[in-house]
């Protein structure tokens, strides 16, 4: 009903988390979206996108530049106002957290602006989480292969078993309260630096 | 007890003394559990400060004074009990205007002067052919690279905005900014005007020391509600910072402080563009070097005084362009905003040199000369404008007039 008729530009040099914030925008009923990737020309995107609200990721090292534009209100010929003058404490500390921020057109109400921005937020936060897992998978993926490497050096060293082998690391990984990988790393790299190959 | 405290800064040369009051044990030894948070943009530091997700950050000098007066957004009211070095910026121009400057008798001895005048005959010229006015590039408009730039285009005969066109932008971007052609030169900190000599897109034409020799860079932003509420945490970090600096001014520390300056959690820089800003050995063009004394002061002369006459400085040129009208309470909030009684507090006990003034004519000393100071002694300047002007404080509407005239 309300917000149908907002333009919103979305700065995001990511084009994934660029992308899930407009499927999200769009979901909410917003159609005119525009998503710029990079810093090149965005004086005239913004001319030509006109947007009633932007919003952009923290990471980006233009906003001091924005800002300055829109201070001097040359590109975009309203005067543009922090989204944060506008909001309370609560809903800046969450964008900074999660690393947004965004800029409205003077005059637009709050309760017009604060959807587009909790949508920003939580998608950012989703797109935070999901990266941190994927790093999880890969770091976990990474683990496996070393802790088998290690089990196939001892394997081949001491002539045991793949379950005496693993029983081994994690004895001793207890003993000296590490995890198993790292055990299984010291062991891969002494066993490096004595010229044993694998 | 230990205090906690969490530090923004940005990936500049001059945030040594927070990298090295960490990474040193500065902060360690005085109780203070330091984290530092690296941004990516000085709006990011001012957030971060609103929200309290910092306590302090390493912020450019008149970007507190700005806050204070309300010409940013979401503003905090921030304190400044001390400043992080002084000088550290030069102005880097492309080849081409390099070649142009030089036909009109600019040397490559970085003399603002007559390179300016240089700059002035080129502009004159270009606008005679009907061509488009060269196009600076500073890293934010409350910021010493912004004034100084102007002061100097201003006093060599040129109108800013006008003969000129100045334009805002991230510091990184300036050398490619200046290789492709969008800028024609810029004012910047380091590392990026030596990487821009560097990768061979451009020219080191004159310096913020030569500009104004031991003028304030930036400062310690301090959120002014934590500062009331944790002095004892305050005083703990200003000696830390001090200690910082001290090691920071040591020539014998700057192959250390590069290497840790370019770790990819500080800077993440070369270690051959961070080497010429510390130690004032400036890489100006192509096999062209050039000694400039005190190019980056951490320590000597007092650099990390809060000076009131470099607050008042600083808010005569926003006055000066536009970006604040002047009256009396203006003036008093930008000369409240830097606090020199904070940086006693925390630093007399120590026995370091205490300047007597909280004020002092700006560019009225012309060699290194004994002050009154309580504690050890102290020796400041030389700090004059290249153009032989002064700053009075307690004149502050004459200058600021005389400036209106011109």
């Amino acid at each position: 009903m309300m917000s149908a008729s907002l333009s919103i530009l979305v700065i995001d040099e990511n084009r994934a988390r660029a992308a899930i914030i407009e499927a999200g925008l769009r979901e909410a009923g917003h159609d005119q979206v525009t998503l710029v990737h990079s810093l090149t020309g965005i004086a005239r995107r913004i001319e030509e996108a006109a947007p009633d609200v932007i919003v952009i990721d923290l990471g980006n090292p233009g906003r001091d530049m924005l800002e300055h534009m829109f201070q001097l209100s040359r590109v975009v010929n309203r005067p543009v106002a922090m989204f944060v003058d506008h909001a309370d404490g609560d809903a800046i500390a969450q964008a900074v957290e999660a690393g947004v921020s965004a800029y409205v057109v003077d005059g637009l109400r709050q309760e017009r602006v604060k959807p587009i921005l909790d949508m920003a937020v939580s998608r950012f936060n989703a797109f935070a989480r999901l990266t941190r897992e994927l790093q999880e998978a890969r770091d976990e993926l990474e683990g496996r292969k070393v802790v088998d490497r290690a089990k196939r050096l001892l394997m081949k060293q001491k002539r045991i078993g793949e379950d005496e082998a693993y029983a081994l690391l994690r004895r001793t990984a207890m003993n000296k309260n590490r995890k198993i990988v790292e055990i299984a790393q010291s062991l891969l790299t002494a066993a490096d630096l004595l010229g044993d190959d694998l | 007890m230990t205090h906690r405290i969490t530090a923004g800064f940005m990936p500049l040369t001059d945030s040594a003394l927070l990298v090295v009051a960490k990474a040193k044990g500065f902060a360690e030894a005085e109780g203070i559990d330091l984290t530092l948070l690296r941004e990516s943009s000085w709006a990011n530091i001012r957030d971060r400060l609103a929200v309290g997700h910092v306590q302090v950050a390493h912020m450019l000098g008149p970007m507190p004074i700005a806050c204070n007066l309300g010409l940013w957004p979401l503003a905090a009211r921030t304190v400044v009990p001390m400043a992080l070095g002084l000088g550290g910026n030069a102005v880097t121009v492309s080849n081409a205007v390099w070649e142009l400057v030089a036909s009109e008798g600019a040397l490559p001895d970085l003399v603002p002067s007559t390179t300016g005048l240089a700059l002035h005959r080129v502009v004159r010229r270009r606008a005679g052919q009907g061509l488009a006015p060269l196009r600076f590039g500073v890293v934010h408009p409350h910021s010493g690279h912004n004034y100084e730039l102007r002061y100097w285009l201003t006093a060599c005969g040129m109108v800013p905005d006008q003969d000129l066109e100045i334009v805002i932008l991230p510091p990184s971007l300036m050398p490619d900014a200046l290789a492709s052609g969008a800028l024609d030169a810029f004012c910047a900190g380091e590392p990026w005007n030596t990487a821009a000599v560097l990768r061979g897109v451009g020219r080191i034409a004159t310096v913020k020391a030569a500009i104004w020799r031991q003028s304030p860079e930036k400062v310690l932003a301090v959120a002014s509600d934590w500062a009331d509420e944790n002095p004892d945490a305050l005083n703990a970090l200003l000696r830390a910072l001090h200690a910082a600096s001290f090691w920071c001014g040591a020539p014998a520390h700057r192959e250390e402080l590069a290497g840790l300056l370019s770790d990819p959690a500080h800077v993440d820089s070369p270690l051959d563009w961070l080497r010429p800003g510390l130690a004032g050995d400036l890489r100006i063009g192509p096999g062209l070097s050039m000694r400039v004394p005190d190019f980056f002061v951490p320590h000597a002369s007092a650099a990390t005084f809060p000076w009131k006459s470099h607050a008042l400085w600083f808010y005569s040129q926003m006055v000066r362009w536009g970006q604040v009208s002047h009256d009396a309470a203006s003036a008093s909030t930008a000369r409240d905003t830097y606090r020199p009684d904070l940086w006693r507090r925390a630093l007399g006990p120590l026995g370091v040199a205490l300047p007597a003034a909280n004020a002092k004519v700006e560019g009225a000393l012309n060699e290194p000369t004994p002050v009154g100071s309580a504690g050890a002694s102290l020796v400041l300047g030389p700090d004059g404008f290249f153009d032989g002007t002064r700053f009075d404080p307690d004149s502050l509407d004459a200058y600021i007039a005389s400036q209106a005239e011109r």
